[in-house]
């Protein structure tokens, strides 16, 4: 015990870093904090770097929540959710995709599907378990395959299959340690999607290894060439799949934070015993306005999803013209376009076009190591911004050809 | 084709090119399928939204409520179509409750339609009574929302 000052000994002493876990320090940053950080400090810039749609909430769901905030609605809901919410799912799936999830013991609500993927994971592997991560996908799969102490197992995918996964991509990968095969179609970043036929390929490799399907869903609304079909429809897949989606991308509820977990009672019980432990339960006001827009918000997402369409096809066909080859995305909001052809790494190309015409992509290799000579760009905002994003994109290109 | 409708009710300028490229459709599929919901009526008009006021031209608005003694043949026909012929009414509608046809009215000045109002409609045989609501102010028109708040921004880069 000292008294008074410490001693320079003391304070050098303290070194607050080596008190960070060796998982976490080992951890790289996302890929998007850096060019965040760059995008923050300019002006006029045209972004098709967003993750999120562009619309607001509808009013009748933010009208939801304001009544319920005026009638005092502020206390903590059971751990697994608003019952309303619960069943209103459980009906509006069995609607949807005709699968039967029991209202209490098959459904999950969380803080957004981002808690749904990390209760997942920590709920199903023990140490040292693999799961299957077939890439480019969205950032957060693999450190939190990681922090539950499982070892991911990349899997890369191509463009020439349309960004698909496929069984002899997976098959290699398999070791006596894989547990789960995680799926995310449609696809963050390259709006691939799985068909029926597709999915129906991997399922025989699913059973003969006795793996759990982790299947993040969230996009599953916004398809355009016919309806999406999920993992758990296929013959015998719903027990071994987990269902995981929201309300962020369909209803343009990002920061609500509301997902959920359909599957199993054994498999949803043991997210929720983590989830119990750790949230509690997701936000109160945020379950109220996703029970309204359960009820009410149907003509909505249908007329989002018709103007994401056409700014897909007006986006991807201006692609065509600027010569940047890009497969024809199918689902979620993103374009993924090659850009192998200018000699330019991602990173290249994204920082310069940034700095040069003030238009912000996201670099296709922070989405894993195969998404290296793509780039992410989100056409969830205006037509008008599109066009102009697109106008800038050309006159970089002028530039690299001079 | 109710997605071509669907673009040109939010922007009468949309060319056939630019639709085309929105749906997926060629461009003499577009332009043939706009001549056939013009030649069919289904397109009526193409209008701007102008805000007057700012060119320093203001109207005044009035919403009208009209009851009225039925035509033995013609229901509310005959009494509708008399009114909607006179250039100062921009709309009329026949409507359920307490009254029969409301009619919006526009004009230079307060007076100006006040004085439409009492020699032009409340006069006509057929007319039993007029209430007139003056505009006092707009907050949405034809689906857009005339106040400007800006929309909140999104962070620019999310994964």
């Amino acid at each position: 015990m000292t008294k008074g000052k410490l001693s320079m000994k003391e304070l050098l002493a303290w070194q607050p870093e080596t008190h960070v876990s060796a998982t976490v320090r080992n951890m790289p940053p996302s890929g998007i904090r850096k060019f965040f950080d760059i995008v923050m400090s300019m002006e006029d810039v045209i972004s098709l770097g967003v993750g999120e749609p562009d619309f607001v909430t509808p009013w009748h769901i933010r009208e939801a929540c304001i009544y319920s905030l005026e009638q005092g609605q502020t206390s903590y809901t059971s751990n697994n959710g608003l019952p309303e919410l619960r069943e209103g799912l459980s009906e509006a799936v069995r609607r949807d995709i005709g699968l039967d999830y029991d209202p209490d013991e098959g459904v999950l609500i969380t803080t957004g599907v981002s808690e749904a993927v990390d209760l997942a994971f920590r709920a199903t592997l023990n140490r040292g378990d693999e799961v299957i991560v077939p890439q480019p996908c969205y950032v957060a799969y693999v450190p939190d395959i990681i922090l539950a102490g499982g070892v991911p197992r990349v899997v890369a995918t191509e463009l020439k299959e349309k960004f698909k996964v496929r069984p002899e991509d997976i098959e290699p990968a398999i070791t006596e340690r894989t547990r789960a095969l995680l799926l995310s179609y449609p696809n963050n970043p390259t709006g691939a999607v799985m068909t029926r036929q597709d999915l129906e390929d991997i399922a025989d490799l699913v059973v003969e290894n006795d793996l759990l399907v982790i299947s993040d869903e969230v996009y599953d609304k916004l398809t355009y060439c016919g309806k999406h079909t999920s993992f758990a429809q296929l013959e015998g897949m719903k027990e071994r799949t987990v269902l995981l989606n929201g309300f962020s991308k369909s209803y343009a509820m990002t920061g609500w934070r509301i997902g959920y977990a359909l599957g199993d009672p054994a498999i949803v019980g043991a997210m929720t015993k983590v989830h119990q432990y750790t949230m509690l339960c997701a936000p109160t006001m945020a379950q109220v306005a996703a029970v309204e827009a359960l009820r009410r918000g149907n003509s909505e997402i249908e007329s989002m999803k018709r103007e994401y369409d056409r700014r897909r096809r007006l986006f991807v066909s201006e692609l065509e013209r600027l010569g940047l080859p890009c497969f024809e995305p199918d689902g979620a909001f993103y374009a993924f376009p090659s850009i192998e052809g200018t000699g330019l790494s991602s990173e290249e190309f994204a920082e310069r076009l940034l700095m040069d015409q003030k238009v912000a992509v996201v670099p296709g290799n922070v989405f894993g190591d195969c998404g290296e000579g793509f780039l992410r760009c989100s056409y969830a905002t205006s037509r008008e911004e599109i066009l102009e994003a697109v106008d800038r994109i050309e006159l970089f290109l002028d530039g690299l050809r001079l | 084709m109710n997605e071509i409708l669907e673009i040109l009710e939010d922007n009468a300028k949309a060319t056939s090119a630019e639709i085309a490229v929105l749906l997926g459709m060629s461009e003499e599929e577009v332009s043939r399928k706009i001549r056939e919901l013009e030649e069919s009526g289904v397109i009526r008009k193409y209008m701007t939204m102008i805000n007057w006021d700012k060119v320093g031209e203001g109207y005044v608005y009035a919403v009208i409520e009209l009851k009225v003694s039925l035509h033995r043949d013609k229901g509310y026909d005959t009494i509708a179509e008399r009114i909607a012929r006179f250039s100062e009414v921009q709309s009329v509608r026949l409507i359920s409750g307490d009254h029969d046809l409301s009619a919006t009215i526009r004009g230079r000045s307060m007076k100006n339609v006040a004085f439409f109002v009492t020699e032009k409609i409340a006069t006509l045989e057929g007319v039993e009574s007029t209430c007139t609501h003056f505009v006092l102010r707009s907050y949405k028109e034809h689906g857009v929302i005339l106040y400007g708040k800006p929309k909140p921004k999104r962070l620019v880069i999310t994964a």
